[in-house]
C-alpha cells in the first residue's frame, strides 16, 4: 500500500532543502501577516477635515474643539466658501467638511435649535459611518450638556458592551483569520507545485515505472508539506500571541487538533490542482484562483452576513469558511468543541470529499 | 532461447488516431533489439505500453511470461525504464538519485551496497557521485539513468533513444555498455535513430506510420526482395563532389533510384547494369575522379526504400 513512502519522504526534503520557490512560498505567511497586522487597520481614526466656519466666535470654536476631541476627526485647516469646502472633499483632501452658520452661537444663547452642517465623502462606506455616528454623538452630548442632563439620567438608558474584542481593535478580527488563508495558501501551493514538478520534468514517468505505490507517492509528497504548513501555523500562531498580543481564550489543543483536520480538504485541493496543470504556471495561476473565493468569501475581510444571497450561500461551499469560524470562535471567544463540532463535521466531510475526487483524478490522469 | 517479449495485435488508439497498429514481435531473451522508425511513428507508445504506463486498446502482450495488463505490478519489478527525456532529478547529487532508486525497488542494505557498486562501476560514475546530477554532461546523464534504471538488476531494459543528443564517444560508450549487458544475458528493446547503431543489433524492427514494416536480422532486412525489385541491383558512386553528381546519377537510364549516403551515393540500378560501365560514364560526364562498385543495401537504403514501397501502396 505504501511501498516507496520513506523514500519519496526523503527525496521531497532534499527538494524542499534545495528549492529556493519552495523557500519563497514559505516566507509568503510572514509577509502577509504583516501586511494584514500592520498595514491595514480599519478602526478609523483622525480623519482629515475642513472646517468652514461663518460664526467665528468662542462658541464656534469650542465647537471644532470638541469635534478634534473625539480623537476622529483631525481638522487640516479651514475653508472660506461652500465652492472651496466642495472642492476639498472632491479633491480628496478630506473626507469631512463642518460647515457652521453665522448664527450658531445666536441661536444657542436664545435657546433655539443650532444647526451644523457635517458634510461627508460617502466613498468610504466604513470611514463615513464612523465620521456620522461620531458627528451625532457629539451633537447629542452637546444637547444633554446645555439641558443640564447627565447621562445617568436618561429615561432610557442602553449600555452595549463589546464581548471579546472590547477596544474593536481589527487586528484581533484579522489575525486570527489570517491564519486560515496561510495554512490553506502554503498547503495548496506546494503539494499543487511539488506534483506537477514531477510531471513536468518527466520523473514522473520514471517513477511510475517503478513499482512505487501510488499511495506511498502521493503520502510521501504530502506529508512533508503538510508538515511545513502546520509548523507555519504555529509560528503565526505565536507571533500573533506575542507580537500582536492576541491572546487565545480557548484550548490550544483543540485549535491545533482542527487545524490538521483543516489541512486535509487544502491537500485535496493541491492535488486536484495538480491533475489539471500542465506546468508549473499553470498550477500557480489555479492555486491563485483557488485562493480566491477563500480570500474574499470566506468572512476574512468582509463579513458574509452583509453579502448578497447567492453569494452568501456560496460562502457554505468553502472550507476556509468553517475554518476561519474555528479560529475566531477558540481564539477570541474561547469557544470549545461542544459549540464548534458542526463546523468540525463539515470539514472532516469537506476533506472526505476532496481526497476522494483527487485520487480519482490522480488515478485517472496516470492512465 | 526463451521468449522474453511476446506481442499479439498490440493495438492502440488515441481518440481517431491509431498510434500503433496490430503489433506482432517476439522478443528473445539476450538481445539487442532495435526499434527504429520516424519521430511520431508509435515507438514511444510500444514502450509505453509494454511498461505498464499504456494500456493497450487491443491485443495482448507478455513481458518474462507476465501479462502487461493484468500483472503490471509484477512487471514493473523486472524491468528497467529509459525514458527519451533525462527524467532523474536534477537537485539531487549522482548519489541521492541512486540511493533513492534503490530505495524504491526496495532493495535492502547489503544488497544495495553491492548493486550500487557494481552499476557505479559498469556507468563509470565513480568520483562523480557528490556531483548534482543537473551539472552532468549529456553523455553523464545518459549513464546516470541507465545506472538508476539497472539497480534492480532487471531482465529486460527499455532504452528510448538513449543516444539522442549526446557527442559520438560518449555514444559508443553507451553502446559497448549495452553489449556488456547484453552479453550478461539482459535483453534490450532500443530505440534509435542512428543507422550505426541499429547495425549493431541483434535484429531490429522499422515501425512506419504505426506500422511494422519490417523486422528481422540487419543483413537478412538487407536481402529483402522488395529492395532489388526484377533483379535489380544496388551500387556505391563515390565521389569528391556527390551532391554535383546526384543529379546526374538520377537522369541515367538504368538508374531506378539514388540517394546520397554519406560521401557517396547509393543507386539502385537496372539489372544487368555494369559497375564498370557505370563508373566511366559519369567519370566522363562528371569529369572528376569516380569509383563505382556492387554493394550490398544499407539499412538505411532498406527503410527508405520499404517506407515508399508502403507511401506508394497506401496512395494506391
Amino acid at each position: 500500500m505504501f511501498r516507496g513512502l520513506w523514500a519519496i519522504l526523503k527525496k521531497e526534503i532534499i527538494h524542499i532543502k534545495r528549492d529556493p520557490a519552495t523557500r519563497f512560498v514559505m516566507a509568503i505567511p510572514l509577509i502577509e501577516l504583516l501586511i494584514f497586522g500592520y498595514a491595514i487597520d480599519t478602526d478609523v481614526k483622525y480623519v482629515n477635515t475642513v472646517v468652514f466656519d461663518l460664526n467665528r466666535d468662542a462658541e464656534s470654536r469650542q465647537l471644532i474643539k470638541e469635534f478634534e476631541n473625539t480623537r476622529y476627526f483631525k481638522i487640516i485647516g479651514a475653508v472660506h466658501s461652500d465652492r472651496e469646502l466642495q472642492s476639498a472633499i472632491v479633491s480628496g483632501r478630506a473626507k469631512v467638511g463642518i460647515k457652521i452658520p453665522p448664527d450658531y452661537s445666536a441661536n444657542l444663547v436664545n435657546g433655539r435649535q443650532a444647526q451644523v452642517q457635517v458634510v461627508i465623502d460617502g466613498s468610504e462606506s466604513t470611514t463615513a459611518l464612523q465620521a456620522l455616528n461620531s458627528s451625532q454623538q457629539l451633537g447629542f452630548m452637546k444637547s444633554l450638556a446645555i439641558e443640564g442632563i447627565s447621562p445617568a439620567e436618561l429615561k432610557v438608558d442602553i449600555r452595549p458592551r463589546l464581548l471579546f474584542n472590547p477596544n474593536l481593535e481589527s487586528v484581533n478580527f484579522f489575525v486570527p483569520g489570517l491564519i486560515g488563508i496561510i495554512l490553506q495558501l502554503v498547503t495548496v501551493f506546494l503539494t499543487a507545485f511539488a506534483i506537477v514538478r514531477e510531471r513536468e520534468r518527466g520523473t514522473l514517468e520514471q517513477l511510475l515505472v517503478t513499482p512505487v505505490s501510488k499511495g506511498g507517492l502521493i503520502l510521501g509528497k504530502l506529508l512533508p508539506y503538510t508538515a511545513i504548513g502546520f509548523a507555519q501555523t504555529v509560528v503565526v500562531l505565536l507571533l500573533m500571541v506575542f507580537l500582536f498580543r492576541v491572546p487565545v481564550s480557548g484550548s490550544v489543543t483543540l485549535l491545533l487538533f482542527l487545524s490538521l483536520l483543516f489541512l486535509i480538504p487544502a491537500l485535496g485541493i493541491g492535488i486536484v490542482i495538480s491533475t489539471f496543470a500542465k506546468n508549473q504556471g499553470e498550477a500557480m495561476q489555479m492555486s491563485l484562483m483557488s485562493m480566491l473565493p477563500s480570500f474574499l468569501l470566506s468572512g476574512f475581510v468582509f463579513p458574509r452576513e452583509s453579502m448578497p444571497m447567492i453569494i452568501y450561500v456560496f460562502s457554505f461551499l468553502i472550507p476556509a469558511t468553517y475554518y476561519l469560524e474555528i479560529l475566531r470562535g477558540i481564539i477570541l471567544r474561547g469557544a470549545g468543541i461542544a459549540a464548534l463540532w458542526d463546523e468540525a463535521v463539515v470539514l472532516a466531510a469537506f476533506g472526505a470529499l476532496f481526497m476522494t475526487l483527487s485520487a480519482l483524478r490522480f488515478k485517472k490522469h496516470l492512465g | 532461447m526463451s521468449i522474453v517479449i511476446k506481442a499479439e495485435g498490440l493495438t492502440k488508439k488515441f481518440g481517431a488516431l491509431t498510434a500503433v497498429d496490430n503489433l506482432d514481435l517476439e522478443i528473445e531473451a539476450g538481445e539487442i533489439f532495435g526499434f527504429l522508425g520516424p519521430n511520431g511513428s508509435g515507438k514511444s507508445t510500444v514502450i509505453r505500453m509494454l511498461c505498464g504506463l499504456l494500456q493497450p486498446t487491443a491485443g495482448r502482450a507478455e513481458l518474462a511470461g507476465l501479462d502487461i495488463v493484468k500483472q503490471t505490478e509484477e512487471i514493473k519489478k523486472r524491468i528497467g525504464y529509459m525514458s527519451q527525456r533525462f527524467s532523474l532529478y536534477e537537485d539531487l547529487t549522482v548519489e541521492e538519485n541512486i540511493d533513492f532508486y534503490g530505495a524504491i525497488y526496495g532493495l535492502g542494505k547489503p544488497n544495495m551496497t553491492a548493486r550500487r557498486r557494481t552499476v557505479v562501476e559498469l556507468a563509470g560514475l565513480e568520483g562523480r557521485m557528490e556531483q548534482l546530477a543537473a551539472t552532468l554532461s549529456g553523455g553523464y546523464k545518459q549513464r546516470l539513468a541507465l545506472a538508476c534504471s539497472l539497480l534492480h538488476d532487471p531482465k529486460i531494459v527499455f532504452l528510448d533513444e538513449p543516444t539522442a543528443g549526446i557527442d559520438p564517444v560518449a555514444r559508443r560508450e553507451i553502446w559497448d555498455l549495452l553489449f556488456r549487458l547484453a552479453a550478461e544475458g539482459t535483453t534490450l528493446f532500443v530505440t534509435t535513430h542512428y543507422m550505426d547503431e541499429a547495425e549493431r543489433c541483434s535484429r531490429v524492427a522499422y515501425i512506419y506510420l504505426s506500422k511494422l514494416l519490417a523486422l528481422g536480422r540487419p543483413q537478412d532486412l538487407k536481402r529483402l526482395p522488395e529492395l532489388t525489385p526484377d533483379d535489380s541491383s544496388w551500387f556505391e558512386i563515390a565521389s569528391d563532389d556527390a551532391t554535383h553528381l546526384l543529379p546526374l546519377v538520377r537522369q541515367h537510364p538504368a538508374v531506378l533510384d539514388a540517394t546520397i549516403f554519406g560521401e557517396a551515393i547509393h543507386a539502385l540500378a537496372r539489372r544487368g547494369t555494369d559497375a564498370a560501365a557505370l563508373e566511366s560514364h559519369f567519370k566522363q560526364l562528371d569529369g572528376n575522379e569516380v569509383h563505382c562498385r556492387a554493394v550490398p543495401p544499407s539499412l538505411e537504403d532498406v527503410f527508405v526504400t520499404l517506407t515508399r514501397i508502403h507511401r506508394n501502396d497506401t496512395r494506391r
